[in-house]
């Protein structure tokens, strides 16, 4: 087995688990109870979907065409920093807004910060 | 209007060079590749409403003190005089010309005269944009 031809293995198979990653990421989005859980899916492995299938993509064309593509490098660190922050926004404005926590929920931390914020700026 | 939104602000102040690279490598590879002056012009203002909604209108307006409004008519006149431009040689109106430089850095480049003409459409699309996305922002 030629060195392209194992890159290319490689290249597929890291395709192939981002694949698989973002299927996994819609089935927690649709069963988990709340938001808050359904952000965690939604952020966190949708970003490693997203990370992965796009080094698939540049590995691919790095070693078949020689094509160093800056775009694809580019856009894996642009969605590394970004995406995670679009989930911290939502979960927040969604927190703001008095979304209930789910069911099962056993301890908010955050709720006692913010009443004691609050009688702290009513007085 | 103040918001603490700390990861917001410094995630912020890093994304914005990101897109703004983006903008300018897609400006200048609008001649043999997709990109151009009409992408290159709509990126780079997502980077300036991207500055607006993070940071206050009035902070970055302090920042940034271009009339936009003005930046498009620039970007117009820019446009037009390309076409003029070719009076001087002789030829009819948005005729186009290129050549091969020796440049000291870059080696050899074509530089054409169709840049100056994108140039003009980008910088219409910049003032365009922010300018609609400032006056939709404002309370009457």
């Amino acid at each position: 087995m030629s060195v392209s031809t194992i890159a290319e293995f490689i290249a597929v198979l890291l395709m192939l688990i981002g694949a698989i990653m973002a299927l996994i990421s819609a089935i927690g989005i649709i069963r988990f109870p709340d938001i808050y859980t359904r952000s965690h899916a939604a952020t966190k492995s949708s970003t490693l979907a997203v990370l992965l299938t796009l080094l698939g993509a540049f590995l691919y064309f790095a070693t078949t065409t020689g094509f160093v593509s800056v775009r694809l490098i580019l856009g894996i660190v642009f969605v590394f920093i970004t995406s995670p922050v679009a989930g911290h926004l939502i979960t927040r404005a969604a927190y703001r807004a008095n979304v209930k926590l789910a069911d099962t929920t056993i301890e908010d931390e955050l709720a006692d910060v913010l009443k004691e914020k609050q009688q702290k700026e009513g007085k | 209007m103040k918001i603490n939104n700390v990861i917001l602000r410094t995630v912020a102040r890093v994304v914005v060079y990101i897109i703004l690279t983006l903008a300018v490598y897609l400006f200048l590879a609008g001649h043999n590749n997709p990109g151009g002056g009409f992408i290159g012009g709509l990126v780079l203002s997502t980077a300036f409403v991207l500055l607006f909604i993070v940071f206050d209108i009035e902070t970055i307006q302090k920042a940034l003190p271009f009339d936009f409004k003005k930046v498009a008519a620039l970007g117009a006149l820019l446009a037009v005089g390309t076409g003029f431009g070719s009076f001087l040689f002789d030829v009819s109106f948005l005729t186009q010309a290129f050549d091969y430089f020796d440049l000291p850095f870059f080696g050899e480049v074509e530089l054409t005269t169709v840049t100056i003409f994108e140039l003009g459409v980008a910088l219409v699309v910049v003032g365009v944009v922010v300018t609609i996305i400032l006056s939709i922002s404002e309370d009457v």
